[in-house]
Protein backbone atom coordinates (compact mmCIF):
# COMPACT_ATOMS: atom_id res chain seq x y z
CA UNK A 1 0.00 0.00 0.00
CA UNK A 2 1.35 3.28 -0.45
CA UNK A 3 3.20 5.42 2.10
CA UNK A 4 5.59 8.31 1.97
CA UNK A 5 9.07 8.26 1.23
CA UNK A 6 10.05 9.26 4.58
CA UNK A 7 8.01 8.32 8.02
CA UNK A 8 7.89 8.71 11.18
CA UNK A 9 9.22 6.27 12.81
CA UNK A 10 7.25 5.69 16.39
CA UNK A 11 5.51 2.86 17.16
CA UNK A 12 3.03 2.82 20.08
CA UNK A 13 1.75 6.13 17.98
CA UNK A 14 -0.01 5.09 14.72
CA UNK A 15 -1.83 2.30 16.81
CA UNK A 16 -3.27 5.29 19.10
CA UNK A 17 -3.99 7.19 16.53
CA UNK A 18 -6.05 4.52 14.66
CA UNK A 19 -7.63 2.89 17.74
CA UNK A 20 -10.72 5.08 17.83
CA UNK A 21 -11.47 4.65 14.01
CA UNK A 22 -10.96 1.05 14.84
CA UNK A 23 -12.80 0.81 17.79
CA UNK A 24 -16.11 1.59 16.14
CA UNK A 25 -16.00 -0.11 13.70
CA UNK A 26 -14.97 -3.40 15.39
CA UNK A 27 -17.53 -2.56 18.15
CA UNK A 28 -20.67 -1.51 16.05
CA UNK A 29 -19.86 -2.86 12.43
CA UNK A 30 -18.12 -6.19 12.77
CA UNK A 31 -19.25 -7.36 15.99
CA UNK A 32 -23.18 -6.85 14.89
CA UNK A 33 -22.50 -8.10 11.71
CA UNK A 34 -21.08 -11.28 12.90
CA UNK A 35 -24.07 -11.53 15.29
CA UNK A 36 -26.30 -11.30 12.17
CA UNK A 37 -24.46 -14.52 10.73
CA UNK A 38 -24.33 -16.34 13.90
CA UNK A 39 -28.02 -16.04 14.39
CA UNK A 40 -28.85 -16.74 10.67
CA UNK A 41 -28.00 -20.32 11.76
CA UNK A 42 -29.43 -20.52 14.68
CA UNK A 43 -33.59 -20.66 15.87
CA UNK A 44 -34.63 -19.34 19.21
CA UNK A 45 -37.67 -20.11 20.95
CA UNK A 46 -40.52 -18.37 21.40
CA UNK A 47 -39.19 -17.63 25.30
CA UNK A 48 -35.61 -16.85 24.22
CA UNK A 49 -34.37 -19.17 26.19
CA UNK A 50 -32.80 -21.57 24.22
CA UNK A 51 -31.16 -21.30 20.92
CA UNK A 52 -30.45 -23.99 18.53
CA UNK A 53 -28.07 -24.36 15.57
CA UNK A 54 -30.01 -25.66 12.88
CA UNK A 55 -27.55 -24.86 9.64
CA UNK A 56 -29.40 -23.52 6.59
CA UNK A 57 -32.92 -23.57 7.97
CA UNK A 58 -33.57 -20.01 7.98
CA UNK A 59 -32.50 -19.37 4.27
CA UNK A 60 -34.08 -22.43 2.95
CA UNK A 61 -37.22 -21.23 4.52
CA UNK A 62 -36.57 -17.87 3.05
CA UNK A 63 -36.63 -18.53 -0.48
CA UNK A 64 -39.69 -21.13 0.07
CA UNK A 65 -41.34 -18.25 1.42
CA UNK A 66 -43.83 -16.67 -1.13
CA UNK A 67 -43.67 -13.05 0.92
CA UNK A 68 -39.92 -12.95 0.72
CA UNK A 69 -39.83 -13.44 -3.05
CA UNK A 70 -42.28 -11.13 -4.02
CA UNK A 71 -40.46 -8.39 -1.54
CA UNK A 72 -37.05 -9.35 -4.05
CA UNK A 73 -39.35 -8.59 -6.95
CA UNK A 74 -40.78 -5.38 -5.45
CA UNK A 75 -37.48 -4.57 -4.99
CA UNK A 76 -36.43 -5.11 -7.96
CA UNK A 77 -39.02 -2.65 -9.58
CA UNK A 78 -38.26 -0.36 -7.36
CA UNK A 79 -34.35 -0.25 -7.86
CA UNK A 80 -35.05 -0.13 -11.68
CA UNK A 81 -37.74 2.37 -11.45
CA UNK A 82 -36.36 4.88 -8.85
CA UNK A 83 -32.32 4.68 -11.19
CA UNK A 84 -34.23 5.34 -13.92
CA UNK A 85 -36.63 7.95 -13.28
CA UNK A 86 -33.97 10.02 -11.19
CA UNK A 87 -30.99 9.59 -13.57
CA UNK A 88 -32.96 10.37 -17.13
CA UNK A 89 -34.10 14.11 -15.33
CA UNK A 90 -31.23 14.31 -13.93
CA UNK A 91 -29.20 13.71 -17.34
CA UNK A 92 -31.50 16.13 -18.93
CA UNK A 93 -31.27 18.78 -16.32
CA UNK A 94 -27.42 18.47 -16.72
CA UNK A 95 -27.65 18.71 -20.16
CA UNK A 96 -29.69 21.99 -20.35
CA UNK A 97 -27.53 23.32 -17.39
CA UNK A 98 -24.40 22.81 -19.55
CA UNK A 99 -25.68 24.78 -22.40
CA UNK A 100 -26.06 27.74 -20.69
CA UNK A 101 -23.64 30.04 -19.55
CA UNK A 102 -24.61 32.92 -16.56
CA UNK A 103 -27.75 31.51 -15.71
CA UNK A 104 -26.89 27.87 -15.31
CA UNK A 105 -25.33 28.50 -12.07
CA UNK A 106 -29.11 30.00 -10.33
CA UNK A 107 -30.81 26.45 -12.13
CA UNK A 108 -28.01 24.66 -10.30
CA UNK A 109 -28.92 26.28 -7.00
CA UNK A 110 -32.64 25.20 -7.44
CA UNK A 111 -32.04 22.16 -8.20
CA UNK A 112 -29.40 20.59 -5.73
CA UNK A 113 -30.98 20.88 -2.33
CA UNK A 114 -33.27 18.30 -2.34
CA UNK A 115 -30.21 16.34 -1.58
CA UNK A 116 -30.25 17.80 2.15
CA UNK A 117 -33.77 16.38 2.63
CA UNK A 118 -34.09 13.43 4.67
CA UNK A 119 -35.73 10.23 2.94
CA UNK A 120 -38.75 10.07 5.08
CA UNK A 121 -39.51 13.83 5.17
CA UNK A 122 -39.45 13.04 0.98
CA UNK A 123 -42.01 10.34 1.25
CA UNK A 124 -44.01 12.66 3.72
CA UNK A 125 -43.97 15.66 0.79
CA UNK A 126 -45.27 12.92 -1.95
CA UNK A 127 -48.03 10.88 0.53
CA UNK A 128 -48.99 14.27 1.50
CA UNK A 129 -49.61 15.55 -2.08
CA UNK A 130 -50.85 11.99 -3.70
CA UNK A 131 -53.42 12.06 -0.59
CA UNK A 132 -56.58 10.79 -1.99
CA UNK A 133 -59.03 12.86 -0.43
CA UNK A 134 -57.39 16.68 -0.27
CA UNK A 135 -54.05 15.89 -2.51
CA UNK A 136 -53.41 17.58 -5.56
CA UNK A 137 -52.45 15.33 -7.40
CA UNK A 138 -55.43 12.80 -7.59
CA UNK A 139 -57.95 15.43 -7.74
CA UNK A 140 -56.12 15.96 -11.35
CA UNK A 141 -55.94 12.41 -11.92
CA UNK A 142 -59.35 12.17 -11.28
CA UNK A 143 -60.21 14.49 -14.39
CA UNK A 144 -58.75 12.16 -16.70
CA UNK A 145 -60.31 9.30 -14.69
CA UNK A 146 -58.14 7.54 -12.75
CA UNK A 147 -59.49 6.90 -9.20
CA UNK A 148 -56.27 6.99 -7.28
CA UNK A 149 -55.96 5.46 -4.35
CA UNK A 150 -52.18 4.48 -2.71
CA UNK A 151 -54.53 2.75 0.19
CA UNK A 152 -55.50 -0.37 -1.22
CA UNK A 153 -53.74 -0.48 -4.90
CA UNK A 154 -50.62 -1.76 -4.67
CA UNK A 155 -49.54 -0.28 -7.61
CA UNK A 156 -50.47 3.27 -6.69
CA UNK A 157 -48.54 2.74 -3.77
CA UNK A 158 -45.34 1.77 -5.49
CA UNK A 159 -45.27 4.45 -8.00
CA UNK A 160 -45.80 7.17 -5.20
CA UNK A 161 -42.64 5.04 -3.01
CA UNK A 162 -40.93 5.58 -6.57
CA UNK A 163 -41.61 9.23 -7.30
CA UNK A 164 -40.69 9.75 -4.05
CA UNK A 165 -37.59 8.20 -3.76
CA UNK A 166 -36.48 9.47 -7.31
CA UNK A 167 -37.43 12.89 -6.77
CA UNK A 168 -34.99 13.41 -3.69
CA UNK A 169 -32.08 11.65 -5.77
CA UNK A 170 -32.53 13.74 -8.58
CA UNK A 171 -30.28 16.56 -7.00
CA UNK A 172 -27.36 14.47 -6.65
CA UNK A 173 -27.58 12.64 -10.15
CA UNK A 174 -27.64 16.00 -12.03
CA UNK A 175 -24.15 17.49 -10.18
CA UNK A 176 -22.72 14.55 -11.16
CA UNK A 177 -23.66 14.59 -14.47
CA UNK A 178 -22.85 18.17 -14.56
CA UNK A 179 -19.41 17.24 -13.55
CA UNK A 180 -18.68 15.17 -16.43
CA UNK A 181 -20.17 17.41 -18.86
CA UNK A 182 -18.10 19.89 -18.41
CA UNK A 183 -15.03 17.44 -17.92
CA UNK A 184 -15.84 16.72 -22.02
CA UNK A 185 -13.55 18.95 -23.67
CA UNK A 186 -15.72 21.69 -25.88
CA UNK A 187 -13.26 20.84 -29.10
CA UNK A 188 -14.83 17.29 -29.74
CA UNK A 189 -18.22 18.84 -30.02
CA UNK A 190 -17.25 21.79 -32.10
CA UNK A 191 -15.50 19.63 -34.78
CA UNK A 192 -18.60 17.52 -34.98
CA UNK A 193 -20.70 20.66 -35.50
CA UNK A 194 -18.13 21.82 -38.20
CA UNK A 195 -18.83 18.59 -39.86
CA UNK A 196 -22.65 18.89 -39.48
CA UNK A 197 -23.69 17.00 -36.62
CA UNK A 198 -26.29 18.72 -35.24
CA UNK A 199 -27.05 19.22 -31.31
CA UNK A 200 -29.03 15.48 -31.12
CA UNK A 201 -26.64 13.70 -33.60
CA UNK A 202 -23.53 14.94 -31.11
CA UNK A 203 -25.19 14.01 -27.81
CA UNK A 204 -25.64 10.28 -28.56
CA UNK A 205 -22.45 10.05 -30.44
CA UNK A 206 -20.05 12.09 -28.76
CA UNK A 207 -21.41 13.30 -25.18
CA UNK A 208 -23.74 10.03 -24.30
CA UNK A 209 -20.66 7.25 -24.62
CA UNK A 210 -17.83 9.87 -23.25
CA UNK A 211 -20.27 10.29 -19.79
CA UNK A 212 -20.57 6.69 -19.89
CA UNK A 213 -18.25 6.40 -16.54
CA UNK A 214 -20.16 8.59 -14.96
CA UNK A 215 -22.94 7.07 -15.94
CA UNK A 216 -21.99 3.80 -14.73
CA UNK A 217 -20.80 5.00 -11.38
CA UNK A 218 -24.62 6.61 -10.58
CA UNK A 219 -26.26 3.29 -11.59
CA UNK A 220 -24.02 1.32 -8.92
CA UNK A 221 -24.70 4.68 -6.48
CA UNK A 222 -28.40 5.17 -7.16
CA UNK A 223 -28.88 1.06 -6.68
CA UNK A 224 -27.74 1.29 -3.30
CA UNK A 225 -29.61 4.53 -2.98
CA UNK A 226 -32.99 2.73 -3.67
CA UNK A 227 -31.83 -0.70 -1.66
CA UNK A 228 -30.75 0.97 1.30
CA UNK A 229 -31.10 4.39 1.88
CA UNK A 230 -34.71 4.76 1.29
CA UNK A 231 -36.15 2.88 4.87
CA UNK A 232 -37.35 6.36 5.31
CA UNK A 233 -39.74 6.71 2.03
CA UNK A 234 -41.71 3.22 2.54
CA UNK A 235 -41.38 3.57 6.83
CA UNK A 236 -42.92 7.31 6.27
CA UNK A 237 -45.39 6.28 4.07
CA UNK A 238 -46.87 2.80 3.12
CA UNK A 239 -45.12 0.89 5.92
CA UNK A 240 -44.87 -2.05 3.05
CA UNK A 241 -48.40 -2.04 2.18
CA UNK A 242 -50.66 -2.41 0.64
CA UNK A 243 -50.86 -6.15 0.63
CA UNK A 244 -46.72 -6.35 0.83
CA UNK A 245 -46.69 -3.94 -2.51
CA UNK A 246 -43.99 -1.88 -1.36
CA UNK A 247 -42.60 -4.21 0.92
CA UNK A 248 -38.59 -4.01 -0.44
CA UNK A 249 -35.89 -5.93 1.24
CA UNK A 250 -34.35 -3.49 3.48
CA UNK A 251 -37.91 -2.50 5.13
CA UNK A 252 -38.31 -6.33 5.63
CA UNK A 253 -35.43 -7.14 7.45
CA UNK A 254 -36.86 -4.23 9.94
CA UNK A 255 -40.70 -5.54 9.97
CA UNK A 256 -39.69 -8.86 9.95
CA UNK A 257 -36.46 -8.71 13.05
CA UNK A 258 -37.95 -5.53 15.23
CA UNK A 259 -41.89 -5.90 14.61
CA UNK A 260 -42.25 -9.31 14.17
CA UNK A 261 -39.36 -10.55 16.22
CA UNK A 262 -38.64 -13.51 13.97
CA UNK A 263 -34.67 -13.30 15.05
CA UNK A 264 -33.54 -15.88 12.79
CA UNK A 265 -35.10 -14.93 9.96
CA UNK A 266 -34.24 -11.76 10.12
CA UNK A 267 -30.64 -12.10 10.59
CA UNK A 268 -30.81 -14.36 7.26
CA UNK A 269 -32.23 -11.77 5.27
CA UNK A 270 -29.32 -9.39 6.54
CA UNK A 271 -27.06 -11.62 5.38
CA UNK A 272 -28.65 -11.68 2.12
CA UNK A 273 -28.56 -8.15 2.14
CA UNK A 274 -24.56 -7.50 2.68
CA UNK A 275 -23.93 -9.72 0.21
CA UNK A 276 -25.47 -7.56 -2.18
CA UNK A 277 -23.88 -4.32 -0.53
CA UNK A 278 -20.49 -6.53 -0.45
CA UNK A 279 -21.14 -7.18 -4.38
CA UNK A 280 -22.11 -3.65 -5.30
CA UNK A 281 -19.03 -1.96 -3.31
CA UNK A 282 -16.83 -4.63 -4.53
CA UNK A 283 -18.46 -3.67 -8.74
CA UNK A 284 -17.83 0.24 -7.46
CA UNK A 285 -14.29 -0.34 -5.99
CA UNK A 286 -13.49 -2.87 -9.03
CA UNK A 287 -14.67 -1.30 -12.22
CA UNK A 288 -15.98 2.46 -11.13
CA UNK A 289 -12.79 3.79 -9.23
CA UNK A 290 -10.53 4.49 -12.11
CA UNK A 291 -13.45 6.93 -13.83
CA UNK A 292 -12.24 8.10 -16.61
CA UNK A 293 -10.33 11.29 -16.82
CA UNK A 294 -10.58 13.38 -20.34
CA UNK B 1 -21.86 26.81 -27.09
CA UNK B 2 -21.43 25.48 -30.31
CA UNK B 3 -23.96 27.26 -32.71
CA UNK B 4 -26.77 29.32 -31.95
CA UNK B 5 -29.80 27.79 -32.59
CA UNK B 6 -31.98 30.34 -30.79
CA UNK B 7 -34.93 27.20 -30.98
CA UNK B 8 -33.08 25.07 -28.91
CA UNK B 9 -32.33 27.75 -26.37
CA UNK B 10 -36.31 28.51 -25.38
CA UNK B 11 -36.24 24.78 -25.54
CA UNK B 12 -33.23 24.44 -22.94
CA UNK B 13 -35.08 27.16 -20.05
CA UNK B 14 -38.63 25.69 -20.72
CA UNK B 15 -36.83 21.94 -19.85
CA UNK B 16 -34.94 23.64 -16.65
CA UNK B 17 -38.33 25.49 -15.96
CA UNK B 18 -39.91 22.70 -15.66
CA UNK B 19 -37.58 20.57 -13.89
CA UNK B 20 -37.26 23.29 -11.27
CA UNK B 21 -41.00 23.30 -10.86
CA UNK B 22 -41.05 19.43 -10.37
CA UNK B 23 -38.45 19.94 -7.54
CA UNK B 24 -39.75 22.54 -5.62
CA UNK B 25 -43.56 21.73 -6.35
CA UNK B 26 -43.99 19.35 -3.90
CA UNK B 27 -42.19 21.58 -1.08
CA UNK B 28 -44.01 24.71 -2.69
CA UNK B 29 -47.79 22.64 -1.29
CA UNK B 30 -45.82 22.12 1.92
CA UNK B 31 -45.55 25.31 2.27
CA UNK B 32 -49.08 26.30 1.46
CA UNK B 33 -49.96 23.82 4.08
CA UNK B 34 -48.40 25.16 6.65
CA UNK B 35 -50.00 28.09 6.51
CA UNK B 36 -53.48 27.24 6.42
CA UNK B 37 -56.38 27.33 9.26
CA UNK B 38 -57.18 24.42 11.34
CA UNK B 39 -59.59 22.89 9.88
CA UNK B 40 -59.46 23.53 6.15
CA UNK B 41 -57.87 19.85 5.15
CA UNK B 42 -61.82 18.58 7.06
CA UNK B 43 -63.12 19.80 3.83
CA UNK B 44 -61.48 20.09 0.48
CA UNK B 45 -58.38 19.31 -1.42
CA UNK B 46 -55.24 21.42 -0.84
CA UNK B 47 -55.42 25.40 -1.51
CA UNK B 48 -52.47 26.61 -4.12
CA UNK B 49 -52.53 29.91 -2.04
CA UNK B 50 -51.36 30.54 1.34
CA UNK B 51 -53.97 31.03 4.15
CA UNK B 52 -53.89 33.08 6.98
CA UNK B 53 -52.36 31.17 9.91
CA UNK B 54 -48.83 30.86 8.81
CA UNK B 55 -47.72 32.14 11.85
CA UNK B 56 -49.99 30.58 14.43
CA UNK B 57 -48.88 26.87 13.46
CA UNK B 58 -45.11 27.52 13.13
CA UNK B 59 -45.39 29.28 16.83
CA UNK B 60 -47.75 26.15 17.79
CA UNK B 61 -45.40 22.96 16.76
CA UNK B 62 -42.28 24.96 18.16
CA UNK B 63 -43.42 25.69 21.48
CA UNK B 64 -46.36 23.05 21.99
CA UNK B 65 -45.86 20.14 19.23
CA UNK B 66 -49.15 18.39 18.80
CA UNK B 67 -49.79 16.22 21.95
CA UNK B 68 -52.16 14.15 20.76
CA UNK B 69 -49.18 12.44 18.71
CA UNK B 70 -46.95 11.65 21.79
CA UNK B 71 -43.88 14.04 20.09
CA UNK B 72 -42.47 17.04 22.27
CA UNK B 73 -42.42 20.33 20.99
CA UNK B 74 -40.50 20.91 17.54
CA UNK B 75 -37.62 22.95 19.37
CA UNK B 76 -36.88 20.12 21.43
CA UNK B 77 -36.39 17.88 18.59
CA UNK B 78 -34.72 20.67 16.19
CA UNK B 79 -32.05 20.79 19.24
CA UNK B 80 -31.45 17.47 19.69
CA UNK B 81 -31.31 16.88 15.80
CA UNK B 82 -28.37 19.70 15.47
CA UNK B 83 -26.29 18.35 18.36
CA UNK B 84 -26.91 14.71 16.74
CA UNK B 85 -25.88 16.48 13.37
CA UNK B 86 -22.69 18.47 14.90
CA UNK B 87 -21.30 15.75 17.29
CA UNK B 88 -21.70 13.19 14.07
CA UNK B 89 -19.78 15.80 12.17
CA UNK B 90 -16.91 16.29 14.44
CA UNK B 91 -16.43 13.12 15.93
CA UNK B 92 -16.16 11.17 11.55
CA UNK B 93 -13.62 14.17 11.04
CA UNK B 94 -11.54 14.09 14.15
CA UNK B 95 -11.17 10.06 14.12
CA UNK B 96 -10.96 9.82 10.11
CA UNK B 97 -8.22 12.31 9.74
CA UNK B 98 -6.07 11.12 12.71
CA UNK B 99 -6.74 7.25 11.46
CA UNK B 100 -5.52 8.53 7.55
CA UNK B 101 -2.29 10.40 9.22
CA UNK B 102 -1.43 7.03 10.95
CA UNK B 103 -1.70 5.00 7.89
CA UNK B 104 -0.32 7.62 5.45
CA UNK B 105 2.68 8.50 7.42
CA UNK B 106 3.85 5.67 9.69
CA UNK B 107 4.73 2.08 8.61
CA UNK B 108 3.67 -0.55 11.45
CA UNK B 109 2.67 -4.10 11.82
CA UNK B 110 -1.07 -4.70 10.66
CA UNK B 111 -1.25 -1.43 8.49
CA UNK B 112 -2.78 -3.06 5.86
CA UNK B 113 -5.31 -4.78 7.98
CA UNK B 114 -6.32 -1.91 9.79
CA UNK B 115 -6.95 -0.51 6.32
CA UNK B 116 -9.10 -3.17 5.32
CA UNK B 117 -11.14 -3.16 8.70
CA UNK B 118 -12.36 0.30 7.72
CA UNK B 119 -12.83 -0.40 4.08
CA UNK B 120 -15.08 -2.91 5.56
CA UNK B 121 -17.89 -0.46 7.04
CA UNK B 122 -18.76 0.20 3.76
CA UNK B 123 -20.33 -2.85 3.21
CA UNK B 124 -22.33 -2.98 6.08
CA UNK B 125 -24.96 -0.01 6.46
CA UNK B 126 -27.05 -0.10 9.88
CA UNK B 127 -29.95 -0.98 7.49
CA UNK B 128 -28.49 -4.56 7.64
CA UNK B 129 -27.20 -5.30 10.94
CA UNK B 130 -30.23 -3.23 12.83
CA UNK B 131 -30.90 -6.00 15.81
CA UNK B 132 -27.30 -6.98 16.70
CA UNK B 133 -26.47 -3.51 16.62
CA UNK B 134 -29.17 -2.78 18.46
CA UNK B 135 -27.96 -5.45 21.05
CA UNK B 136 -24.53 -3.90 21.42
CA UNK B 137 -25.54 -0.41 22.06
CA UNK B 138 -28.70 -1.70 24.45
CA UNK B 139 -26.07 -3.83 26.59
CA UNK B 140 -23.54 -1.02 26.93
CA UNK B 141 -26.94 1.09 28.21
CA UNK B 142 -26.26 3.73 25.69
CA UNK B 143 -30.12 3.93 24.71
CA UNK B 144 -31.77 7.17 24.59
CA UNK B 145 -28.54 9.13 25.34
CA UNK B 146 -26.28 11.37 22.48
CA UNK B 147 -23.48 8.87 22.83
CA UNK B 148 -25.95 5.97 21.51
CA UNK B 149 -27.17 8.35 18.85
CA UNK B 150 -23.97 9.19 17.85
CA UNK B 151 -21.54 7.07 18.20
CA UNK B 152 -22.25 4.08 16.04
CA UNK B 153 -22.32 6.40 12.86
CA UNK B 154 -18.90 7.93 13.75
CA UNK B 155 -16.50 5.14 11.88
CA UNK B 156 -16.58 6.45 8.39
CA UNK B 157 -14.78 4.82 5.56
CA UNK B 158 -14.70 7.75 3.12
CA UNK B 159 -13.81 10.03 5.06
CA UNK B 160 -10.94 8.04 5.98
CA UNK B 161 -10.17 7.50 1.94
CA UNK B 162 -10.37 11.29 1.06
CA UNK B 163 -8.37 12.47 3.61
CA UNK B 164 -5.70 9.59 2.89
CA UNK B 165 -6.11 10.44 -0.55
CA UNK B 166 -5.37 14.12 0.40
CA UNK B 167 -2.27 13.53 1.96
CA UNK B 168 -0.59 11.46 -0.05
CA UNK B 169 -0.54 14.50 -2.29
CA UNK B 170 1.34 16.22 0.27
CA UNK B 171 4.58 16.91 -0.69
CA UNK B 172 6.96 14.59 0.89
CA UNK B 173 9.53 18.11 1.39
CA UNK B 174 7.09 18.80 3.49
CA UNK B 175 7.64 16.48 6.18
CA UNK B 176 11.35 16.45 5.77
CA UNK B 177 12.04 19.72 6.18
CA UNK B 178 10.08 20.16 9.01
CA UNK B 179 11.74 17.38 10.56
CA UNK B 180 15.00 18.07 9.74
CA UNK B 181 13.51 21.42 12.09
CA UNK B 182 13.46 19.42 14.96
CA UNK B 183 9.44 18.72 14.50
CA UNK B 184 8.01 15.53 15.55
CA UNK B 185 5.14 14.10 14.49
CA UNK B 186 1.98 15.81 16.65
CA UNK B 187 3.71 18.69 15.81
CA UNK B 188 3.69 18.51 12.18
CA UNK B 189 0.44 17.14 12.29
CA UNK B 190 -1.02 19.87 13.88
CA UNK B 191 0.97 22.74 12.53
CA UNK B 192 1.15 21.86 8.94
CA UNK B 193 -1.26 18.80 7.91
CA UNK B 194 -3.92 20.69 9.85
CA UNK B 195 -4.11 24.16 8.28
CA UNK B 196 -3.80 22.49 4.53
CA UNK B 197 -6.35 20.49 5.17
CA UNK B 198 -8.84 22.97 5.78
CA UNK B 199 -11.10 23.26 2.74
CA UNK B 200 -10.90 19.39 2.72
CA UNK B 201 -12.30 19.36 6.22
CA UNK B 202 -15.10 22.12 5.60
CA UNK B 203 -15.95 20.51 2.80
CA UNK B 204 -16.36 17.11 4.32
CA UNK B 205 -18.39 18.68 7.29
CA UNK B 206 -20.94 20.16 5.32
CA UNK B 207 -21.83 16.53 4.27
CA UNK B 208 -21.10 14.78 7.34
CA UNK B 209 -23.56 17.42 8.77
CA UNK B 210 -26.77 16.57 6.29
CA UNK B 211 -25.62 12.86 6.39
CA UNK B 212 -26.38 13.32 10.56
CA UNK B 213 -29.48 15.57 10.03
CA UNK B 214 -30.91 13.32 7.73
CA UNK B 215 -30.12 10.13 10.24
CA UNK B 216 -33.86 7.85 10.28
CA UNK B 217 -33.35 4.34 11.12
CA UNK B 218 -31.12 5.05 13.76
CA UNK B 219 -32.61 7.39 16.46
CA UNK B 220 -36.11 5.41 15.85
CA UNK B 221 -34.50 2.47 16.81
CA UNK B 222 -32.66 4.11 19.82
CA UNK B 223 -34.85 6.60 21.40
CA UNK B 224 -38.25 5.49 23.25
CA UNK B 225 -37.47 8.65 25.61
CA UNK B 226 -39.05 11.69 23.30
CA UNK B 227 -36.68 13.83 25.38
CA UNK B 228 -34.10 12.18 22.89
CA UNK B 229 -36.28 12.48 19.32
CA UNK B 230 -35.18 13.91 16.18
CA UNK B 231 -37.42 16.13 13.87
CA UNK B 232 -36.88 13.87 11.25
CA UNK B 233 -37.96 10.85 13.09
CA UNK B 234 -40.32 12.32 15.20
CA UNK B 235 -42.35 13.85 12.06
CA UNK B 236 -43.41 10.00 11.40
CA UNK B 237 -45.17 10.22 14.56
CA UNK B 238 -47.01 13.60 13.65
CA UNK B 239 -47.76 12.08 10.12
CA UNK B 240 -49.04 8.72 11.31
CA UNK B 241 -51.82 11.08 12.68
CA UNK B 242 -52.38 12.98 9.73
CA UNK B 243 -54.39 10.20 8.35
CA UNK B 244 -56.83 10.26 11.29
CA UNK B 245 -57.27 13.56 12.33
CA UNK B 246 -56.56 15.91 9.54
CA UNK B 247 -54.17 18.51 10.91
CA UNK B 248 -51.84 18.70 8.08
CA UNK B 249 -51.33 22.39 8.47
CA UNK B 250 -49.25 21.50 11.53
CA UNK B 251 -47.51 18.56 10.49
CA UNK B 252 -46.58 20.73 7.16
CA UNK B 253 -45.39 23.36 9.18
CA UNK B 254 -42.81 20.73 11.26
CA UNK B 255 -42.07 19.46 7.84
CA UNK B 256 -40.49 22.37 6.84
CA UNK B 257 -39.14 23.03 10.11
CA UNK B 258 -37.13 20.02 10.03
CA UNK B 259 -35.90 20.56 5.86
CA UNK B 260 -34.86 23.99 6.79
CA UNK B 261 -31.77 23.50 8.42
CA UNK B 262 -30.07 20.95 6.28
CA UNK B 263 -31.16 22.51 2.94
CA UNK B 264 -30.12 26.42 3.86
CA UNK B 265 -26.79 24.72 5.16
CA UNK B 266 -26.38 23.18 0.75
CA UNK B 267 -27.78 26.57 -0.83
CA UNK B 268 -25.18 29.11 1.31
CA UNK B 269 -22.45 26.74 1.29
CA UNK B 270 -23.09 25.14 -2.50
CA UNK B 271 -19.32 25.47 -3.32
CA UNK B 272 -18.09 23.35 -0.67
CA UNK B 273 -20.78 21.16 -0.23
CA UNK B 274 -20.50 20.15 -4.37
CA UNK B 275 -16.03 19.84 -3.44
CA UNK B 276 -17.81 17.27 -0.44
CA UNK B 277 -19.84 15.28 -2.27
CA UNK B 278 -17.97 15.07 -5.64
CA UNK B 279 -14.56 13.73 -3.87
CA UNK B 280 -15.97 11.69 -0.75
CA UNK B 281 -18.24 9.78 -3.58
CA UNK B 282 -15.16 8.57 -5.95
Amino acid sequence: MQTKRTIFSNKGLPYLLLAPQLAVTIIFFIWPAAQAIKSSFEREDPFGLRTTFIWFDNYTRLFADPTYLNAFGRTLIFAVGVTFISMAIALLMAVAVNRLLRTGKIYTTLLVWPYAVAPVVAGILWWFMFNPSIGILPYVLGQFGINWNHRIVGNHAMILVIIAAAWKQISYNFLFFLAGLQSIPASLNEAAAIDGAGPFKRFWTIVFPLLSPTTFFLLIINVNYAMFDTFGVIDGTTSGGPNQATNILVYKVYADGFLGLNIGSSAAQSVILMLIVIGLVFVQFRYVERRVQY
Amino acid sequence: MVENRPWLNVATHLILIIGVAIVVFPVYIAFIASTQAPGTFYRSITPLLPGPSMIDNYWEMLTTGMSTAGAPPLWLMLINSTWMAIIITVGKISISIISAYAIVYFKFPFRTFAFWIIFITLMLPVEVRIIPTFAVVSDLGLLNSYVGLTLPLIASATATFLFRQFFLTVPDELMEAARVDGAGPIKFFKDILLPLSRTNIAALSVIMFIYGWVQYLWPLLVTTDSRYYTVVMGIKRLAARGDTEPQWNLIMAAVILAMLPPVLVVIFMQRLFVKGLVETEK
